[in-house]
């Protein structure tokens, strides 16, 4: 039998739970006495704290304490690791330290300078507005274009500098395009605010609900913190209401909750505002890119240069893969990419979906975009001639690679042929039309996880990872692997995850998650049958003298797949030996053949947008994505992170900016009616479009990522199809209206 | 409305203690109900937390079919009310603002901001909430299309998305996708499942079930 099969959609195991608001977030767990937390921020970007007066804040009522440099607990382990990853290395401490609440010093805009406990969120927030500071200011350095001769090379062996071939061969080339990209800063602003919830039920053991990607990356974070046994701290995170990244490190806020709560003996809540999850919690960072192209006549990539230089706080370098997807996606012979970091008096970015690829992405395949332009070649055609077979960076095969295919069916559904191949010359009424696509791609990868499956006897079967799902559908999928490896029916499968009682599962992030845990799963269950076939096959028992491989399991019958009437029902099966159930417990990951193969998710988007000459205004009106991503788990909830990734590039692609007035370092459009994420009227048809072709070289289920390529190159893509409606080049996202005035 | 014989403080002289605010707002009901010692103590500068005792107030109103005998300070929002004080977390906060929808609940069957609302301003109404809609067991047949359809991912923004979407059923507003992506743009959903949203409520629509 095949236990890979194309799998059938069903309805997202904790979907009741979040339609009927049952679904518990960090913030709704009631704890007795809880008190409220809220932060007073700095209102200076750069500078010295000088006065600082809670007198008044302290006296209100109801306030439990006023917490600022001048009396904040002592937190011993300060130099805690941030935790987790999404395909690098975590930030790294740079010479200037930010410590929240120790010192003076100002390193960013909304820095805190006090933390406001009382025994309402009401009074915390009113007593907050009481705390009144006096400043002496520095003029902040937060414009990344002012600053771009202060830009460093980041120390980290990862983002070195890279080249093979002949340095600047795109020089010698034919048609040469060289064009600088820009992608403003962006805000991950999930629907849920950060915060946390913290108890410490004990002087050494601590309760955390918590707002992160990671519970065993957060509870490494506050055992080293508050050098505690990790055992003693316990990180709750079953359901979080979007991350997009935020989530994958412990910020500095929390960790301060934690030590606050330990000094006013209960338990200690902070929800910021929307306001501070711009300034608190990272975003995506502000980043110019030049791309150098050169194509011979034939429509081959001769070489190529790819520049990246991003914003980083002062305090820490910020990193992410901006560059990469330059060095494989074409087979380019020469090529040479550079990544380099300017650090300004802002908070620290954290990947933001999609990561640096996202970021990077927009430059190189608006300038495939561009290059087919000027060889007078269809862009897909240009994609076609450069396609890579075998990765051109490490010399090594892809594990597999339908990109092609991928090109084709996209291609198909949104009707490209209709694509006008002079820009600017097709019309629908008043409105231009055009017609654009790109290519997004991400690691695909395995890590290390550990599950626990345990099989009761009236049939049932429960999974267990500490594993959090923030939206993509884990729980889902993972349900889904034991159903098809141990053919227990859907309905009798509990998955439990989002809590460090569980075993230990990497941060979610990176696309790696039904890669890794789906990994331990399957590999756990396959425990699980191997002890059941035993139990079947000895002398005497049910299915004795048939061999393992003649055996299949399905609704909660295991049976001879050449004779299905040769069958034993596995509760019965557990009865006969007396056994309450069967539980097993592995570790997996990854074998040597991570090292032999290059691992990749691909996705293709089409767009087809129409753009009014008058206004400028763009409206998209179709999109098909497809993802190229392995098989398939679980089809419903993939779609669903495909169409999400359509929205939140729509968004990318002409709305999202963070807008920072660098006078003052500060945001002017710090909230969700100023900073325009996609909304229902943004967001039109739909198509998705999955290859579902297993990759048994990453794991056994042959299945990759897809949270990342929904996003990936999606920007880019609507900017190609605005040149082609217009024939106007739009390099700096998002593409506004003023941006495109007097287009005819 | 303020009793103009008592004038508020001049511009750039400003007094926006609780003292003043108590004093100066004939209005406010509060006043009415604070005893004149307790007065004397604030005119004195005894206490902010003697002022606090003073400032709940006594509210009547429906919340999912049960009525409710509450006391809340004026500034309590009733998102706030609703997620801090009875329990009731289906209803979420993403902004505070009204600006992402997250806190829709219905208020004598309209839609609103509960964010947006002061608890004190539902006096003798009637208050809809998600938990109020239908339960795990018995889901209300939007539930169930959000669920067969997954009109969501993370599920923060649902319960509003939910509350939105039978409130625009009813206004009448759901008969082609582009009136739905209209009518629901004051919903935020950055998971991005706009797409299955849409579908469920034109489904919910299409059904002819009563919402």
């Amino acid at each position: 039998m095949d236990i890979n099969p194309k799998n059938q959609p069903v309805d997202r195991v904790d979907g009741r739970q979040k339609v009927t608001g049952s679904a518990k977030y960090f913030a709704e767990f009631a704890l007795p006495r809880t008190a409220y937390c809220v932060i007073v921020g700095s209102t200076i970007a750069r500078g010295t704290l000088d006065q600082l007066d809670t007198k008044r804040a302290a006296a209100a009522p109801g306030v439990l304490g006023v917490f600022t440099h001048l009396n904040m607990p002592a937190i011993p382990g300060w130099d805690a690791p941030v935790g987790g990853q999404a395909d690098g290395p975590p930030p790294q401490p740079t010479a200037e330290t930010y410590r929240i609440l120790r010192g003076t010093k100002i390193l960013f805009d909304g820095q805190p300078i006090a933390m406001v406990v009382a025994d309402t969120f009401e009074r915390a927030t009113y007593a907050a507005s009481l705390v009144k500071a006096t400043y002496t200011r520095q003029t902040p350095k937060t414009d990344l274009n002012k600053h771009l001769a202060a830009a460093i090379a980041p120390s980290i062996p990862w983002m070195k500098d890279y080249s093979r071939g002949q340095a600047e061969a795109y020089k010698t080339a034919p048609v040469v395009l060289e064009a600088d990209y820009v992608v403003p800063t962006e805000v991950h602003n999930p629907m849920e605010m950060h915060g946390i919830l913290a108890q410490w039920t004990s002087p050494t053991s601590l309760l955390l609900y918590a707002k992160t990607q990671g519970v065993n990356a957060t509870q490494r974070a506050m055992a080293q913190a508050f050098k505690l046994d990790p055992r003693n701290v316990k990180v709750h995170t079953e359901f979080m209401g979007g991350g997009f990244g935020m989530g994958l490190r412990t910020w500095p806020q929390e960790t301060a909750v934690v030590a606050i709560a330990r000094q006013l003996g209960r338990p200690v809540k902070l929800v910021m505002t929307r306001s501070q999850m711009f300034q608190l919690v990272g975003y995506r960072p502000h980043t110019r890119q030049t791309i150098r192209m050169g194509a011979d006549a034939t429509g081959k990539l001769v070489g190529l240069v790819h520049e990246a230089t991003a914003e980083t706080a002062t305090y820490e370098d910020f990193t992410e893969g901006t560059v990469n997807m330059s060095k494989f996606l074409y087979a380019c012979p020469s090529m040479q990419t550079r990544y380099r970091l300017v650090r300004l008096d802002r908070g620290v970015p954290i990947w933001m979906r999609g990561p640096g690829e996202a970021t990077g992405a927009f430059a190189l395949e608006s300038a495939m975009d561009e290059m087919a332009h000027k060889l007078h070649l269809d862009p897909l055609e240009f994609r076609l001639r450069n396609y890579s077979e075998t990765d051109p960076e490490h010399n090594r095969p892809y594990s597999s690679k339908n990109l092609r295919e991928a090109y084709e069916r996209g291609a198909a559904a949104i009707g490209w042929r209709n694509r006008p191949a002079t820009p600017g010359s097709q019309r629908e009424g008043e409105w231009l039309v055009g017609y654009g696509m790109s290519t997004g791609t991400f690691n695909a990868m395995r890590w290390q996880a550990t599950v626990r499956v345990v099989l009761q006897a009236d049939g049932s079967l429960l999974v267990q990872s500490a594993v959090t799902d923030i939206g993509p559908g884990t729980g889902t999928a993972l349900t889904i692997i034991a159903h098809n490896v141990l053919g227990v029916p859907l309905d009798r499968i509990k998955v439990q995850y989002g809590d460090t009682s569980l075993p230990p599962a990497p941060t979610q992030g990176g696309s790696a998650i039904v890669s890794t845990v789906g990994s331990a799963v399957f590999d756990t269950c396959s425990a699980v049958k191997q002890t059941l076939v035993e139990l079947a096959t000895r002398p005497g028992a049910p299915l004795a003298g048939h061999q393992a491989e003649e055996l299949a399991l399905a609704d909660g019958q295991l049976f001879v797949e050449a004779k299905l009437a040769t069958q034993v029902a596995v509760a019965e099966l557990l009865r006969q030996n007396q056994l309450a159930s069967i539980d097993k417990t592995t570790e997996s990951k990854g074998g040597p053949e991570q090292q032999k193969y290059s691992f990749y998710s691909y996705s293709v988007h089409f767009v087809r947008v129409r753009v009014n000459p008058r206004t400028g205004v763009v409206r998209v009106t179709k999109t098909v994505s497809v993802a190229d991503s392995g098989r398939i788990i679980s089809p419903k909830t993939a779609a669903s992170q495909m169409i999400g990734g359509v929205a939140g590039g729509i968004g990318m692609a002409l709305t999202e900016e963070a807008v920072l007035d660098h006078r003052f370092g500060r945001y002017v459009n710090n909230n969700l009616a100023d900073y325009h994420v996609a909304v229902h009227a943004d967001v039109p048809e739909i198509e998705t479009i999955t290859i579902d072709k297993p990759d048994y070289l990453l794991n056994p289920m042959g299945a990759k990522g897809m949270g990342e390529i929904a996003l990936i190159g999606f920007a880019a893509a609507v900017a190609n199809a605005v040149f082609n409606a217009t024939g106007r080049r739009v390099r700096e996202l998002p593409i506004t209206l003023d941006k495109l005035l007097a287009v005819s | 409305m303020r009793d103009e014989s008592q004038p508020l403080p001049e511009p750039g002289q400003p007094d926006p203690s609780r003292r003043a605010f108590l004093k100066h707002s004939s209005a406010l009901a509060a006043l009415a109900l604070t005893p004149p010692v307790a007065l004397t103590a604030i005119d004195h500068s005894l206490d902010e937390r003697l002022a606090a005792a003073f400032e709940q107030l006594p509210l009547q109103v429906r919340i999912n079919g049960q009525a409710q005998q509450l006391s809340v300070e004026p500034r309590v929002t009733l998102l706030d009310l609703l997620r801090e004080q009875l329990g009731l977390t289906g209803t979420k906060k993403g902004c505070d603002h009204g600006q992402c929808g997250a806190c829709t609940v219905h208020v004598d069957g309209q839609r609103v901001n509960a964010c947006l609302t002061l608890a004190l301003t539902t006096e003798g109404r009637e208050v809809t909430t998600i938990e109020g809609l239908g339960s795990e067991d018995k889901l209300h047949c939007m539930q169930e299309a959000f669920l067969r359809h997954d009109g969501f991912q993370c599920g923060y923004c649902t319960p509003g998305q939910i509350m939105s979407a039978v409130a625009c059923v009813r206004e009448g507003h759901a008969d082609t996708p582009e009136q739905v992506r209209e009518y629901m743009s004051g919903n935020i959903c950055r998971c991005g499942a706009y797409a299955n949203i849409v579908a469920a409520i034109l489904d919910v629509k299409a059904s002819g079930q009563k919402v």
